[in-house]
């Protein structure tokens, strides 16, 4: 059987490609931060906010962990209309993978939180810290350095999955290959193409990640 | 217009026993797979050891969407047409495969080299100190995370209803086109799902708590 | 007899040389002792022996093996060279009967219930029969160490290597493990014992190397080497670790 390789409309199409994998960018940074903010919250509730607070975040953790982020979306995004909530499909991208980011990140940072030896808590109350000094001198920045690596991981996934968006037609960098798909009927060269516009962001993730731990941690003394 | 009732349920309760086989088939396509992989990162084979380091940087590093429609694709190329059941597979096993041989390698890097020096100097051979010394430890090490990690291969057969494989997403997809009700439809989707994986979640974490503790093992006398 | 001959060992890593031409000859039944400075390359001069370090230059023969890295040759030479590591490396997996007996029917292919058998007996004679079905990790460190060297003399080596046996042990611990290693020595065990204890040194060995800045810079009896220092070096090491002891 002869195939012969065709890349040339592909690469005919390379603005299109590029304006998906900027929203592929811009949406797994959105949800990075978001993931980050909130899970550092919820990791602090959970950990310093009684034991209603731990339930619940718990629980939410448990139910997005648990269950498939496809499955999260499209309750977000043909779930909430049949409520009254009409959402436009890259908001409901963000969102879905905002939710779906901070039960993992706030698992991890709880994590981090966790490894704080309790004698430094101690010590802190000894020398009359309240709980807000204690979390924001003491506990925070030990905490988010030992889940950095697996925070820079996770962060890579939330991109990765981010090609799932495509199913509720968020016009990013694999959507933008469904259609060049169905306009040259040459999916495989398409999708060699596409995956590797995804290896080149997850590499600089990964380049950024190394540069940003030791930017921020890695300077300030050992642990 | 159907409502979402008992013989929509059981449709796709059907439908996920293709998720749980499709799950049972990357464990052992990946575990396979990842025990290979985790080897050769180990041999001491300058070759084997990078081939499998390219390997799993590749494979964790490219959406499992992309693998799914590079074999869905590539497999039409070759002429044996367009096979949803083996495309999903190949994709998850080689896709699980990266993972668990990572998990696999780091387990066997945990092993402190104490144990390699010791069983050196009883002239233990590198297969002896493997097979008696140090997969033994790994093996403790390396459950907690692996069974973990089975929970996102569990997750991840959901893509499989993209390229059009009938498995609970795809039926859960199908029941909302004909009832219209996606909240309760894709809720009890979730549902199975959760069913599904959080008794591995707990046994993961129970596992870890029951490792750590003390890792040497049980503790006699 | 001779048993271990070391000739112009060298030994660098990267650019810092460890070893810079050692010399050494143990006769069968010696217990040896080599005290040193840290990075004097004690510890270093013991793990090229049995083949654990490889060399950069000279040639060391034990027990009529010549050390190389050919796997099948370090296998033999090191079924005739039992070590005991500081950290006592005890599987943590196997309860101190199957510490002793995986070696036997590993290397020696002894059937199990022969090596299990033998196990006991050598767990007897450290002290620790009762102990043989605990774990690593319900054991006291002396207790690990015991085991330790019986694991080691499970292979019946011909010449034992001790790496700072005592150094991790607390010292209520000291005594029951040199009790053990005199015990071998009175059975006309070859030793070769890296530490820094003094009394250790004093009580086992029949000779003292003083090894510094990878040479063996003096030897001699016990009394000589503890009494009589010549060398400014060993005089300032003999008197840092008198106050120590």
């Amino acid at each position: 059987m002869e195939y012969t390789f065709q890349f040339g409309t592909v690469f005919a199409s390379f603005g299109l490609l590029a304006k998906g994998a900027w929203l592929t960018v811009q949406l797994s940074i959105a949800a990075m931060v978001a993931g980050l903010v909130f899970g550092t919250l919820f990791a602090v509730l959970r950990a310093f906010a009684g034991r209603w607070a731990d339930r619940i975040i718990g629980a939410y953790v448990e139910v997005i962990r648990n269950t498939p982020f496809l499955i999260q979306l499209f309750l977000i995004y043909f779930g909430l209309p049949s409520i009254g909530i009409s959402l436009d499909p890259v908001t409901a991208a963000l969102i879905g993978m905002s939710v779906n980011c901070a039960a993992y990140t706030t698992e991890i940072i709880r994590s981090g939180i966790m490894a704080v030896p309790r004698g430094q808590i101690e010590a802190a109350r000894a020398l009359a810290f309240s709980t807000a000094d204690i979390i924001r001198h003491i506990v925070l920045f030990p905490a988010l350095r030992v889940a950095a690596p697996a925070l820079g991981s996770q962060f890579i996934l939330v991109m990765l999955g981010s090609s799932v968006v495509s199913t509720v037609s968020a016009e990013e960098l694999t959507a933008v290959g469904h259609v060049l798909e169905t306009e040259t009927f040459r999916p495989f060269e398409v999708y060699i193409v596409v995956t590797l516009i995804y290896l080149v962001i997850a590499f600089a993730l990964k380049l950024l990640f190394a540069w940003a731990d030791v930017a921020w941690f890695a300077r300030r003394g050992r642990l | 217009m159907r409502s979402f009732g008992t013989p929509e349920f059981l449709f796709m309760l059907q439908a996920a026993r293709w998720t749980v086989i499709l799950s049972l088939i990357a464990y052992v396509g990946g575990g396979a797979l990842g025990l290979l992989l985790a080897f050769m990162r180990v041999s001491g084979n300058r070759l084997a050891s990078g081939f499998a380091r390219a390997w799993i940087l590749l494979f964790q590093c490219t959406p499992l969407l992309m693998l799914l429609f590079l074999v869905f694709f590539g497999l039409a190329l070759t002429g044996l047409g367009q096979n949803a059941y083996f495309a999903v597979t190949v994709a998850l096993s080689c896709y699980a495969g990266a993972y668990f041989g990572e998990i696999w390698r780091g387990a066997i890097e945990a092993v402190p080299g104490g144990q390699w020096q010791a069983s050196a100097a009883l002239g233990f051979s590198r297969m002896e100190q493997f097979r008696h010394v140090i997969v033994p430890q790994s093996i403790r090490i390396a459950i907690p995370p692996t069974v973990g990690f089975m929970v996102q291969i569990i997750k991840n057969t959901s893509l499989a209803s993209i390229i059009g494989f009938q498995e609970l997403t795809q039926a859960s997809q199908f029941v909302n086109n004909l009832t219209f009700q996606p909240i309760s439809v894709y809720l009890v989707a979730a549902a199975i799902y959760f069913v599904l994986c959080f008794p591995l979640t707990l046994l993961s974490r129970r596992l870890e708590k029951r490792l750590h503790v003390d890792r040497p093992g049980p503790v006699s006398a | 007899m001779l048993i271990v001959q070391v000739q112009s060992l060298h030994k660098r890593y990267g650019s810092q040389t460890v070893l810079d031409g050692v010399s050494l000859d143990i006769a069968a039944g010696e217990v040896v002792a080599i005290l040193g400075r840290s990075g004097s390359g004690k510890s270093t001069l013991l793990r090229c022996i049995n083949g654990l370090e490889t060399i950069d230059g000279g040639s060391i023969t034990v027990a009529g093996h010549n050390v190389s890295r050919d796997p099948r040759a370090l296998r033999a030479l090191r079924q005739d060279v039992g070590m005991v590591f500081q950290s006592f490396n005890l599987f943590p997996h196997l309860t101190a009967r199957e510490n002793v007996a995986l070696p036997q029917s590993v290397v020696l292919g002894r059937d199990k219930a022969e090596a299990a058998a033998t196990a006991q007996a050598l767990l007897e004679r450290v002290g620790l029969a009762p102990r043989a079905d605990a774990y690593p990790s319900a054991l006291s460190g002396g207790q690990q160490q015991r085991v330790a060297i019986a694991r080691a003399l499970g292979l019946e080596p011909k010449v034992m290597l001790c790496d700072e046996i005592t150094s991790a042990l607390d010292p209520e611990m000291v005594g029951e493990v040199l009790e053990v290693v005199q015990d071998l020595a009175a059975r006309h065990m070859t030793m070769l014992l890296v530490t820094h204890e003094m009394s250790f040194a004093r009580r086992a060995a029949s000779r003292v190397i003083f090894m510094h800045a990878g040479r063996v810079h003096e030897e001699g009896t016990p009394a000589e080497i503890f009494e009589r220092p010549r060398t400014p070096e060993l005089v300032q090491f003999v008197r840092a670790i008198s106050v120590r002891d």
